[in-house]
Parts: C-alpha cells; structure tokens; sequence
C-alpha cells in the first residue's frame, strides 16, 4: 500500500486572501487619510482637561432656584410638543403605512410612494424639520410639534408597515372567505395582529420624541431647548447644570415609564 | 327553477352545490384540475380524498374563488357564483362558510368574537368597529357556543384553547354566516385522533341538523369512510371515484394514491 499523498487544506483560497488584503489596506488607507483632514491642533488636546475643569467650576454650585423660574414651564412644554408631535405622527402614519403594506395594497406604485413619504420624512434631521418649520410658523412650541410630527412618520410608518406585512395570513383569508367587507378585514384581521407592534412602536417614539424635543429649541422651536440656548448665549453655566440635569431625570423618566406600559400591553 | 329558488327564501330551497365542468391551471397547459363536475344536496356529506398536491385544496378554494377558477362554473343553490366580483361576490361568499386546517382564528380575539366574526359579511364595519352587533347575532352565538361546549370560555382569547377547541370555535364561525354550503380543508390534519373523530361527528351533525351540504377534504381514508356518504377520489386533478364508502375498493385505493405496499 502506498501512502496516501499529503492532501493540503487551507481556509481561504489565495484570491481570497489578496481581497481580503486589499480590503485591510483599503481601511488603512482611509483612517490615515481621515486622521488628516480632521487636523488635531496638540495644543488643544492637552488644553482639554483643564478647560473641561473650568467648566465644570463655573457649573457648580447649581443654580435650582432657577427650575421654578425659567425650566419648569420650559419642560412641561416640551413634553407636550413631544406628545402632540407623536399623536401628528400616528394620525398621518397609519394611513401611510397600509398604503406600505403589499399585502394590503396590491399595486406596487402607492407601496413605492408610501416608501419615498417614510423615507423622506426620516432622512431630514430633526433640526433641519424644525428650522423649515420655525421659518413657516415663526418660532414657538407649533413650530416644534408639526416637526416632531414630520420626524417621526418615517420611524412610525415604517415599523407598522412591517408588522401589517408580517401578519399571519390564514385569518384574513378566513375573513375574506365569510364575505366580510375590506374594512371589516382590516378591524378584525390586520389590525388585532398588528396592534401590539403599533403601540409598541408609538411608546418608543414618544420616548424618542422627548429627548428630541429637548434639542429642536436650539434653533427655536420652543420647549426646554430654547432655555438652553439663552443660558449658554449669556454663559449662566450654574443654570445650564441644572437645565442639563433636569433633561437627563426626565429622559430616565420617560424611559421607565414606556418600559413599565411595553410590559403590560405586549 | 333557480329564480324560484332565490324568490321564496321561506319555503328553505334545497340547499345544493353544484360544480360543473371545473377547470384550474396556474401555469398555462398544466391543470391542476381537470373537468370536475359533482354535485351535494341537502345534508349530505362528502369527503373529497386524495393524495397531496392532487388539487384538493384547490378545488375547494375554486368554489369560493379564493382562488379563481380557470373555466367552469361553481352554483350555490342554483345561482351561479364563478363571475361575480366585488359586492355581489362577498354577498355570495356569506353563503358558503369554510372551516380550515390550521383553524385560521384571529389568536388575540376572544372566543366569542372569533364567533361573531362570521357575522362579518353582514353587519355593517361600524358596527363590527364599535362591537356593536345585533343581539340576534349575540343570542345565536351563545347557544352556538352553549351546543358546541364552550359557553364557559366565550370571553377566554383564542389562542389560550386548545387545537380541538379552536377548531370548534372555527366551525363555530363558519355556521354563524347560515352558509348554504360548508367547506372543511383537512379539518383533522392538525388534532389528534380522538378530537379528530369529535371535530368529524360535529362537522356531520351541523350539517345533518341545519340541513347543509357538506364538502371535507380528507387524506384519512378510514375517517371518511366513516363518517361520510359519498367519498370522491381525486387523482392528478381528476376524479377517479365517485360513490358510496362502501363500495370504495382497495383497488380504487390503489389508482388514487398509486403503489400498494401501504395498504393492509
């Protein structure tokens, strides 16, 4: 018997290993170019941490007299611009999300449109909705919430497109089968099953809301971020501690609130 | 005849399903049926048998045109159903109530209004919306629910029961639309054998007591043999035998589901 001829193994053929080279070189090649253009000053870099201690010496001691003053008002505002946005939202996503659904809607030109709506309405940034909509409204929490609203189509549109398309078929063709009108399918058939994604997704863009909302003030579109702006404007650092704080509890808030909801409804 | 039949709605006109001449192909010059013609009235049942992929539910979804058949015409109880569209279409789909193998209940509604789900066809959507039906509806499902054992879980959600419950929940629906005919797709192929006989025994009783043809497509021989008067033998989309259980050979067998070693 002769012995058997060595049989060679290797994991990767060579062309695979010069492409997977190239790509090495070619991420190389990109960090070292974008590490150039970003153009560190040292100076700065080692300037930092005393500047990051400056500032947080002229944050302390917090101003919290101020909260009743000048946040509270500011803060309720914003949630409501957070609430309404979202409500806006739901209102104009719901029909733009079953015209998404391709086993709703059967012709594939309004699943197209829906998509370049939901599309749109995620691919603007929040700012850029909100200083369009400053410029139509004038500044002020109106201004806010239609931005919101506008934001949060894409999000909302989107996820209850997916979970209409993800409904088990075998109910609806039962529904259909019994002569229920379209409508009538859509209440007792699409809609039970898609319900717990629906709200699902409404809890967790009003949670998002309330942390955008904080920042759409910056360019004027009221609520807590307009008095963030002023007091960075006139370097009351002790106020934007407390300002930056109050944020951060109602985010936390916020956010425990949706997590205790989710849990029942789902 | 059939004039007749739809004008003088209290005198109860034979309830019939007639399908004559049933064509289907999805792909052109390969039909999955062939020239199918029979015809059930009154209560009887008839269990439509045949090896998978041999068009049973095919057929039975050409007679509500779930799916939409190629050439031929479907009648229910004389009037004829293969060109209707739209309303007239869902008009006439209220007449035929189906019962399905996977048992096909919207799993996050009640029992009970999985039952009035059957209603659908006739009370107006607002009225669904609100849940706001007719209390005739209300009265007939709970005596529906009461004959079929499961008063005590009409406010239980569907999918809390178990698969011989929910498909009496199914068939439950099905007999709320007062259908003329009643469609079982492999009403058995997900239950075990004794609910099976259950799910068959009430399926023939319903159909005995409100006096409705019965069409079940079944791949076990011996639960159609005993449950049904008229078994019909599909085979590559045509029928290979037509008649009484007890006349069902085994070499009939033989030519619906081909080889032999299987049977005993």
């Amino acid at each position: 018997m002769s012995p058997s001829p060595l049989r060679k193994w290797e994991r990767f053929t060579f062309s695979e290993r010069l492409a997977r080279f190239a790509v090495f070189l070619g991420f190389a090649a990109a960090l070292s170019i974008s590490l150039r253009s970003v153009q560190i000053i040292p100076e700065f870099l080692y300037d930092a941490p005393t500047q990051v201690a400056d500032l947080f010496s002229r944050m302390w001691p917090m101003d919290f007299a101020y909260y009743p003053a000048g946040i509270h008002d500011a803060m309720m505002e914003t949630l409501h611009i957070a609430t309404l946005g979202t409500l806006l939202a739901i209102v104009m996503a719901i029909p733009i999300g079953i015209l998404g659904a391709n086993n709703i809607v059967h012709f594939p030109l309004l699943n197209w449109l829906s998509k370049l709506i939901l599309v749109s309405s995620r691919s603007v940034n929040s700012l850029v909705w909100a200083l369009l909509f400053v410029a139509v409204f004038g500044p002020g929490p109106l201004a806010g919430t239609v931005c919101i609203g506008f934001r949060s189509i894409g999000f909302v549109g989107k996820l209850f497109a997916e979970a209409l398309e993800e409904v088990d078929p075998g109910p609806i063709e039962a529904l259909t089968a019994s002569g229920a009108p379209w409508f009538s399918v859509f209440l007792k058939g699409y809609w039970p099953q898609a319900a717990p994604a629906f709200w699902g997704v409404f809890l967790f863009r009003w949670d998002i809301n309330v942390r955008e909302s904080a920042v759409i003030g910056l360019v004027g579109a009221g609520g807590i971020g307009m008095v963030l702006d002023t007091a960075l404007n006139l370097f009351f650092w002790n106020r934007v501690s407390v300002i930056l704080l109050s944020i951060f509890v109602v985010v936390i808030l916020a956010e425990l609130f949706v997590t205790a909801i989710r849990k029942r409804i789902i | 005849m059939t004039v007749e039949a739809q004008s003088d709605s209290s005198a109860q006109p034979q309830r019939s399903i007639c399908i004559e001449n049933l064509s289907k192909e999805y792909v052109r010059g390969k039909p999955v049926l062939k020239n199918i013609s029979f015809t059930v009235q009154g209560h009887s049942s008839v269990a439509i048998i045949g090896p998978s992929g041999t068009g049973k539910s095919t057929l039975i979804r050409c007679v509500n045109k779930l799916i939409p058949p190629s050439s031929g015409n479907v009648y229910i109880s004389g009037e004829n159903i293969t060109h209707l569209t739209g309303r007239n279409l869902r008009m006439a789909r209220r007449k035929i109530g189906m019962v399905f193998q996977e048992f096909n209940l919207v799993e996050r509604l009640s029992v009970m209004e999985n039952v009035l789900c059957g209603r659908l066809g006739y009370v107006p959507s607002w009225r669904a919306w609100l849940r706001k039906y007719p209390q005739k509806d209300i009265d007939n499902a709970f005596s529906l629910l009461d004959s079929i054992g499961l008063l005590e879980f009409s406010r239980q959600r569907a999918d809390s029961l178990s698969g011989g419950q929910r498909q009496r929940v199914g068939i439950a629906r099905a007999i709320m639309q007062e259908p003329h005919v009643l469609l079982a797709d492999e009403p058995t192929s997900s239950l075990d054998p004794k609910t099976s006989v259950e799910i068959m025994e009430l399926l023939v009783s319903l159909s005995r007591e409100h006096n409705i043809p019965l069409l079940i497509n079944i791949h076990d021989v011996e639960l159609a043999k005993r449950f049904t008067v008229r078994v019909i033998g599909l085979s590559m989309g045509g029928i290979i035998y037509d008649g009484p259980p007890s006349e069902l050979t085994n070499d009939h067998l033989k030519q619906i589901y081909g080889g032999e070693n299987w049977l005993q």
